[in-house]
Formats: C-alpha cells, structure tokens, sequence
C-alpha cells in the first residue's frame, strides 16, 4: 500500500509540473478553455437547446433572428439547437475511437514489442498493410458493408486507427524492455502481465495521451467527411458533417449560409482547439522522451 | 543499390497481397452485390444463374484465387453495374486523379519547405507563430468545409472559377480551361497537407540546428544563408521526404472526398459510384491499385533516402 501511495504523489507533482509548463502556452490554455466550453455545451445540450433537435419548430429556412438563433433548416428545424446535439454526437464519436483505437494500439504494441520474435514480426507486417491502405477508402468501403450509424462509424474509425499508436507503443514498449528495472523485475519472476501493465504502460502514458490527442482530431474530421459524403451517421440524427451535407447543392450554399457555415466553423473551432491543446502537451511534457518515441524512428525498417 | 531495390519490392509484395485479403473478405462480408439488382422483375432463378455466371456461389476462398490468378493475366474483371472492364474504366481515370495529386504534391512542397525553414530559423518569433497558426488551421480545417468556402468565395461572389469538372461542357477551351478547374481542388488538397509538412519540416531543422557540425559551420564564418541551405537543409531532406511519403495514402483518401465535392472525373468520384453500388469487382481494382500507388511512393521514399543521404546503408 504504502508504494502504491508513493507511487500517487509522485505522479501528482508530475501533473503539476507539466500543468505549469501547459501554462505557459497562452493559445493552448485558450483551446482548453473553449474545448470545456463547447464539451459542457454538448453535454447539457437537453438542458440548453431552446428546441427539439428533430421538431419541426418553424418556417421552413427562414434566417437567423431572435427565436431561431441560427435560423432554421429546410424542414423548418432550430439550427441552433441541431448545432448543440450535433457537437454532442461528433465529440462522442471523436472520443469513443479513439479510447477504441488506443486500446488495441496500445494491447497490440506492448506484445509486438516485448515478445519480438515472429509475433513482432506478424504484428507490424500487420500494421503496414492497414497503413499503406488510403485510409478513406477503407473506412468507406467498411462504412458501406455494414450499416452506416453512430456506432459503427465508432467501430470503424477505432479499428482502422491504431496503427500509429502501435508503433509508438512498440518503441517506447522495445526501449524500457532493455532498462534496468524491467530486467530486475523479470529476474525476480514477475509475470508477464504485470511486466506489461504495470511496468512498462504507465512509462508510456505520456506519448500515448499526446498521440489521443491527435487521434481525437483526426477522428472527429473523419467522422464529419463520412457523414458528409452520407455514410456516416444517419439522419435525422444531427452530426456536425451530415449537416454539411446539404449545403452540398448550390441553392443551399448560395443563400442559405446559416445551415452550412456554424457547423462547419464549430468543427474547425473543435478541431483546431485540440490539436492546439495536443500540442501544448507536447511541449509540457518532457519533449526528449516523446522526441524519442514518437518521431519517425526507423526501428522497424 | 539495385539488390537493394529488388529486396524493398519483394517486402512490398506480401503487404500487397495482404491488403487484397483483407479487402476482399472484408467485402464478402457485406452480402452478395446481386441485392443491388434484386427487384420485381428479376426473378430467382435468373439471379442463381448470374450468380453462377459470376462465381458467387462458391466458396470465398475460391473466389479469391480465381480473382487473384486473374490480375497475374492482367484481367481485372468486369463491373457488375455496366459490363465495362474494370482495367478500362481505371485507365481512364487514374490520369486525372494522378493529375491532381501530383500538382497539390507539388505546391504543398513549394510552400512548406520555405515555410517550415523560416519557421525553424525565426523559432518563437513572430512569424514563427503565424506559420504555426495557420499550419494548425490547415490540418483542422476538414477538406469538404474548406471547398465549400471556397465555391462559394470564388465562384458564387466572385464568379471567377468554375465550381466542378474538369473541363467546360460542351466548349474547347485547351488547357487554361483544365487549370481554372483545378485550381480549388488543388487548394483544397493541398491545404491540410502542408498544415502537417509545415511542422515537420520546422521540427526537423530545428532538431538539426542543434546539431555539432552546424555549429562548426557556423564558426567558420560561411554566412547564414550558407549555412541554412547547404548544410541543414540538405541534412532535412530525409525528414521532407519521409513525410512527403507519408502523405500519398492520405492524398489518395483526400482526393475521394475533393473529386466528390468539385465532381472532378477521377479514380475518387468512380470509386464513390462502386461504394455505393457495391460494385466489387471496381472496388477490388480500385483498392489493388491505392495500395500500389501507396508501395510505390514507399519505395520512391526509400530510393530517395540513398540518393539524399549517402549514409545509408543496403543490406
């Protein structure tokens, strides 16, 4: 008990270092504040949204004014409160592939790296055939085989994901395995498993985290080009691309900004604050070791 | 040097393969493509006999080898939707899409190196922060929002370029005429890539700056221009070219989503078509040449590191 305790402070003040180097970052500290915001909004959108994302609530496209915020769509529906229910969907689909996506990269790049060996040698091979694949086209080719909807497009995007985290796990996994206190651990018989989790993960949380980030940002771009092209998630419910899709004839996009620019500038605004805060991270924390992990090493050449 | 190349092509050939196993199983799993043509008037006996025409009815494995004996004889086989030889309907669409990659290519190049070498030369300053900016709004701009704007700038109040195609209807106006089309879908490609090259490219110079011999460089009093471009550029280049490498399956993906919206006649826009048709035979050949689009840049990549860095070794 009393190591697992040491073990908590420790990694606290760790929180707080990296937390005072975040700091300093002023856009990032900006995109941090804005992400909660927009996240906060998302989440109580029942409670905020002044209309039923799906209801029929007024005339059909009229603009923006002082009861429908953002106007309303074709069908004579609150953009506004759509928009609120569309960021709700589009941070969960970005946030649930990439938990989904981690997980496997991350299972998959501790074997890969500590057992070596042809199961290293599988598993890469593995990976490079899902990254030399034009990712898009899978996606769209497995968007169009199974149903599209919310939680496949989650499958799919966590399982088309995790080759990148793969291989940054499979480094930092081939690097601590030759360290000090992994060997000692093996000598003194400790199982695999925990040699695994408990040894060699939490040394690679720090990469790994920053690496969700990007995953995060790519996820939720994937998710609304998908539903834009119709392939992603259905509607009437609202995602931030699928309202996007509309806009794609002329008529729409000539005079009707309001239906197709607030999504679009809300994803930009989303992405962009994440990739900002992905990049603080970085820098916050110890730049040599995620240097050293995450850059393009050639270890598996 | 060519021992080395032989053995990057022979590596290249099992992910290949590979790719064309997962591809197709994947598909076996959606359900026969002969639902595609189902309706009243097909009756079941017609579908068994098209489906035996087709090979449907045996086993997945079986359809594999046959498919795959088939590319080794150069045949692709035949859309299910219209007939047309699948070798064909690609050969008259990769030009276009080749076009448009390589153009988007070639800009992001133009501007990022520049960009991302001022960038690392200027670190914290200024200008620094503004490339920084707009690489990071590059890359989270999503490409489909991005054309939009632009159609909508260029064409809808600007009324200067023309909003899909490649050519006008029915008017031969030359190779201007292509370049007024291309332009947005260029843009558009190229906008998010050199967001991410940007970066690469600032972060590759600056980790060389710190290097010993670029301080001996400097001591010997040959100038900064000097010193930037023969010096640590040339050493960046394995950087600039890994990720130029990188990118072409992500130009290739991009390129799907920018055909669709600009109707650009290429591979994308075709593909589109067989996704939603469920047209496998296209799909299949359409995916067997991503992928060697794909190994092809690798291997460039991998041909280029030996020209660009003579340390590399060939084993």
């Amino acid at each position: 008990m009393g190591f697992l305790q040491k073990k908590v402070s420790e990694s606290e003040s760790y929180g707080h270092i990296v937390w005072r180097r975040f700091k300093r970052h002023k856009v990032a500290l900006a995109s941090l504040i804005v992400l909660v915001i927009l996240t906060v909004a998302a989440v109580l959108a029942p409670l905020i949204a002044p209309n039923d994302p799906n209801a029929i609530a007024g005339m059909f496209g009229s603009a923006p004014d002082s009861k429908f915020l953002l106007g309303t769509d074709v069908i004579g529906r609150d953009v506004f409160s759509r928009l609120l229910y569309a960021m709700r969907i589009s941070l969960l689909v970005g946030f649930m592939a990439t938990v989904i996506s981690t997980a496997v990269g991350v299972v998959l790049g501790l074997i890969s790296g500590y057992f070596g060996g042809w199961i290293d040698m599988v598993i890469m091979r593995f990976t490079d055939m899902v990254m030399s694949f034009p990712y898009i086209l899978l996606v769209l080719v497995a968007a169009a085989i199974f149903q599209p909807g919310m939680w496949n497009i989650i499958l799919i995007l966590g399982f088309v994901d995790w080759p990148g985290v793969a291989r940054l796990v499979r480094g930092s996994t081939l690097s601590l395995r030759e360290t000090n206190f992994v060997k000692s651990s093996v000598v003194s018989g400790m199982t695999k498993r925990h040699i695994l989790f408990s040894e060699i993960l939490p040394n690679t949380v720090a990469p790994i985290l920053i690496y969700a980030t990007l995953v995060l940002a790519v996820s939720m771009l994937d998710e609304a080009a998908l539903s834009f092209l119709g392939m992603g998630v259905q509607p009437p419910a609202p995602s931030l691309g699928n309202m996007l899709n509309g806009a794609q004839s002329l008529t729409i996009l000539t005079t009707k900004p309001w239906l197709w620019v607030p999504p679009g500038l809300t994803l930009v605004v989303l992405v962009i604050s994440i990739n900002f805060i992905g990049d603080a991270l970085r820098d916050a924390i110890d730049p040599t070791t995620v240097m050293n992990s995450g850059g393009l090493s050639e270890a598996d050449k | 040097m060519w021992k080395y190349i032989i053995k990057r092509i022979l590596i290249a050939v099992p992910v290949l393969i590979g790719i064309t196993v997962i591809e197709y199983f994947l598909m076996s799993l959606a359900g026969s493509p002969l639902d595609m043509i189902q309706g009243a008037h097909v009756s079941q006996a017609a579908l068994s006999v098209k489906s035996a025409q087709l090979g449907l009815n045996r086993p997945v494995i079986v359809q594999y080898f046959t498919w795959l004996s088939q590319i080794l004889t150069g045949n692709f086989g035949y859309s299910i939707k219209n007939n047309d030889a699948v070798s064909a309907m690609i050969g008259s669409h990769i030009g276009q899409t080749l076009l448009l990659m390589g153009v988007s290519l070639l800009i992001s190049m133009l501007i990022s190196v520049p960009a991302g070498v001022f960038s690392a030369t200027h670190k914290n300053k200024v200008g620094d922060y503004s490339l920084m900016g707009l690489s990071f709004l590059g890359n989270s701009i999503p490409s489909f929002f991005l054309a939009m704007l632009l159609i909508y700038i260029f064409t809808i109040k600007l009324n200067l370029l023309p909003s899909g195609g490649m050519t006008t209807l029915g008017a031969n106006l030359g190779n201007g005429d292509v370049v007024a089309h291309m332009i947005m879908p260029v843009i558009v490609l190229a906008v998010s890539m050199t967001g991410t090259n940007i970066r690469y490219i600032r972060s590759a110079v600056l980790e060389i700056l710190q290097q010993d011999y670029l301080r001996t460089a400097r001591a010997k009093g040959i100038g900064h221009f000097k010193v930037i471009n023969k010096h640590a550029l040339r050493n960046a280049m394995v950087s600039v070219i890994t990720v130029f490498g990188m990118e072409i399956p992500t130009l290739f993906g991009g390129a799907i989503i920018v055909e669709q919206v600009f109707s650009w006649p290429g591979l994308g826009l075709m593909t589109m078509t067989a996704i939603i048709n469920r047209d496998y035979p296209v799909i299949m050949g359409v995916s067997l040449v991503a992928a060697l689009v794909v190994l092809l840049g690798n291997l460039l990549t991998d041909i280029l590191y030996a020209v660009v860095d003579p340390t590399i070794q060939y084993h």
